[in-house]
């Protein structure tokens, strides 16, 4: 396929006479950059990095809880980890991998050379990166010069009054505090970067109903970041507040409320797990009417099903919080609320399934995970309308269950397309292919070790088993579930070792890609592998939702029927 | 290599895309209400649920004066983005000093206003609940005041020394949306504060 390109004269193919050089000039160059490609892979290099730390951390907690009474960790230590899991899956690992793919794709998705404020891109970066270091230098300086260390332990969340100077002494909840604010400065500059790109810089012709609909998911993601990430930096600098100037924001001693912490962690907290799995639908819309050689069924309804959902999830905070007692009113509000998310979202499940219907499906390794995601999301989703209800939510609030739902959402649902995207568009970063067969090594273990783990997690919650609980007694039917789980998550193990083993192999190694190995339509594969710093030699002109179609059929090209 | 746009049968069409930074600072003000709003709401939850004095009664002013000179400097900054687009140079300076000085009234008056709440009324972000609240919102909205004054007066003297034209307008105006945005929050800071929490 990658031969037969007929596209000519849009990009230089003279491959660029670059002599070898010292280490030192690579890594200042990588230092200095302002080119979203280059942020782009950054970020999602950090990410990995980050997912790897998590990912031992998530292992550390289910070798704890593998056996009953077990003494691996200390109480202490445990806490540290599932706080630490937490904090760096979400905001170091989700976030950045995202923002890397969007800043790697959007300019060249909607034929720009870079995006709007390429400084600022770069400062996004390095500020994100610095809060992950930031949060991960806890583990020395945590406790202050006085004690060993420590890193935070009061949960991914950090309820108030845990977080008081009374209850965690040291500095370990600061680090979490400022680490997690750094993040959410980057954040917010970089969805500032992305939607001023696409709204100012998008090329002749490429109106907002033609965008590539992964622009669209990650304007509408970027949308929501304004209003949901702010809440968040706002209760950390009153927790700061707190902490060193003495405020009561949090202090119920003083008449300060620490429901209203609750709540405002779970105005972001809510909408952020739309803002992680709408990029994620973006990779599918991307990678599936390709792998189904059709065009997306509905583009229309997939906008509008994604704008709903980032309307809807701004009113549903409160589903976390139905064993506060918020009263019948506020309860029914967000079971009603929560329960409609899931219409936009079965529009959206309903279009990729028409989409692949009729289609000529190639069950190449980024499909392989884009069906899975499908399946596994659905699964997901079916829990969630669960624990939306109030009175079943009463009685599995904080067990494994819910555990099991979010890891299902984020592991099944948001992972498994990263790992389709990664697949997908390593060809186009680096100019070589990855290994098809390592490939599907990696996606069939993990598919069989995500499912041990995950699926068996849902059945000691139902059987009452808390979240975050340290060990346990034998003989409460628990034990056996945990094992497979744990064994589950070793199996996770060897497949992320397999990808990431493909993934430097692949590097080296892999087979020339060519600008367009997939057969694609988006602007992206017009350009080379991987594309020079300007991106395209003269700006694109486009006239359909698929500009390359149009080129490698003249034909019939698709603004015909537009 | 040639280059040639791959789809020849370009459209005339117009293709018209808004100013970057226009855009940019609308996605700036959508971030930051959202984190005023939290402030706001804090505020608001927490009238009248401090456990000790002093209440707002007791030792808040009306800080009318000072409301009235943010308002105006809105109008004024306004004036000088039109002064700026129409190369009235004149104009242009004045009504930014203009700006630049109503805003420092502005935040001298509360610098006054706090000095006498800390050393003559007692009240500080550690007194109660009030306090913390107090000094959270209305310093946030200082710190915002204060930066906007810093970007004006940086326009300020580089208009001063000659080195901005009349293509810096569009930036100008960018800053000037900006400082709108400050004046705006202000009246829902007064209501809350001042109105609302009295």
């Amino acid at each position: 396929m990658a031969d037969s390109l007929p596209i000519s004269g849009t990009f230089d193919l003279t491959q660029a006479t670059t002599p070898r050089r010292l280490a030192l000039d690579v890594m200042h160059d990588w230092i200095v950059t302002v080119d979203h490609k280059k942020i782009g892979l950054m970020y999602i290099a950090s990410a990995i990095m980050f997912l790897a730390i998590g990912g031992v951390e998530a292992l550390l907690i289910r070798i704890q809880l593998a056996v009953p009474n077990a003494r691996f960790l200390s109480p202490q230590v445990f806490n540290e980890m599932f706080t630490m899991h937490g904090t760096t899956m979400i905001f170091f690992v989700a976030m950045p991998i995202l923002f890397g793919f969007a800043n790697y794709l959007v300019p060249l998705m909607i034929g720009a050379r870079d995006m709007a404020f390429p400084r600022l891109n770069a400062f996004s970066f390095w500020i994100s990166l610095f809060g992950g270091l930031l949060l991960y230098y806890s583990f020395v300086g945590g406790n202050g010069l006085y004690g060993n260390g420590g890193a935070p332990l009061v949960g991914w969340f950090a309820y108030a009054p845990l977080t008081a100077k009374t209850f965690t002494k040291g500095n370990s909840t600061d680090y979490w505090t400022l680490g997690v604010l750094l993040s959410g400065i980057g954040t917010i500059g970089t969805a500032l970067n992305i939607v001023t790109t696409t709204f100012c810089l998008r090329c002749k012709g490429m109106k907002l109903t033609r965008m590539p609909l992964f622009v669209w998911l990650m304007l509408v993601t970027c949308g929501m970041i304004f209003v949901a990430v702010p809440p968040l930096s706002a209760a950390q600098i009153m927790l700061l507040i707190d902490r060193y100037l003495g405020g009561h924001f949090f202090d119920t001693q003083a008449g300060g409320s620490a429901i209203i912490w609750m709540h405002f962690f779970w105005i972001f907290g809510h909408p952020e797990v739309y803002i992680l799995v709408l990029p994620a639908f973006g990779f599918a819309n991307e990678i599936i009417p390709v792998f189904s050689r059709k065009s997306i069924f509905g583009y229309p309804a997939m906008v509008a099903a994604s704008v709903g959902i980032g309307f809807v999830s701004l009113s549903v905070w409160a589903h976390h919080m139905f064993t506060v007692g918020l009263g019948a009113g506020a309860n029914i509000f967000f079971v009603l609320s929560s329960m409609i998310v899931g219409i936009p979202t079965g529009i959206k499940i309903f279009n990729w399934l028409a989409t692949m219907w009729g289609g000529k499906i190639h069950f190449t390794v980024p499909m392989l995970f884009c069906v899975a995601f499908l399946f596994q999301f659905l699964v997901a989703g079916l829990t969630g309308i669960m624990l939306a209800v109030a009175p079943f939510n009463w009685q599995l609030h904080n067990s494994f269950f819910v555990v099991a739902h979010f890891h299902y959402v984020i592991v099944g649902g948001i992972l498994f397309c990263v790992f389709a995207a990664l697949y997908y568009w390593f060809p186009k970063m680096t100019g070589r292919m990855m290994s098809e067969t390592l490939g599907k090594w990696h996606f069939w273990l993990f598919v069989i070790g995500f499912h041990l783990t995950f699926d068996f997690m849902h059945i000691p919650g139902i059987l009452g088993m808390p979240r975050r609980i340290y060990t346990y007694e034998p003989g409460r039917g628990w034990e056996v579930w945990n094992l497979i789980v744990t064994i589950g998550a070793f199996i996770q193990l060897i497949a992320i070792t397999l990808f990431l083993v493909n993934l430097i192999r692949s590097l080296y190694k892999g087979n020339p890609a060519g600008s367009d190995p997939w057969d694609a339509w988006t602007l992206e594969w017009v350009t080379a592998s991987p594309p020079p710093v300007y991106n395209f030699a003269t700006e694109p002109i486009v006239r359909s939702r698929r500009p390359l179609w149009d080129l490698k059929h003249p034909e019939d090209p698709d603004w015909r029927y537009e | 290599m040639s280059a040639i746009p791959f789809t020849a049968d370009s459209s005339d069409e117009r293709w018209v895309l808004p100013y970057r930074g226009t855009i940019g600072i609308y996605c700036l003000i959508t971030a930051e209400s959202a984190m005023f709003s939290i402030f706001v709401i804090a505020y608001i939850y927490y009238i009248g649920k401090s456990l000790s004095g002093p209440t707002p009664r007791q030792v808040l002013e009306l800080p009318i004066f000072t409301t009235v000179c943010l308002l105006s400097s809105s109008v004024t900054v306004h004036l000088a983005v039109n002064g700026l687009r129409h190369e009235k140079w004149t104009a242009f300076k004045a009504w930014l000093a203009a700006t630049v000085l109503l805003g420092s009234i502005f935040i001298s008056g509360t610098g006054v206003e706090w000095y006498k709440l800390i050393y003559k009324d007692g009240l500080t972000l550690q007194t109660n609940l009030f306090g913390t609240s107090f000094y959270s919102l209305v310093g946030l909205h200082a710190s915002h005041v204060v930066a906007g004054l810093l970007m004006l007066t940086v326009t300020l003297i580089l208009g001063l020394i000659g080195k901005v034209r009349q293509e810096h307008a569009a930036r100008f105006h960018a800053l000037s949306l900006y400082w709108h945005f400050v004046d705006a929050i202000w009246i829902v800071v007064f209501t809350v504060v001042y109105i609302l929490g009295r």
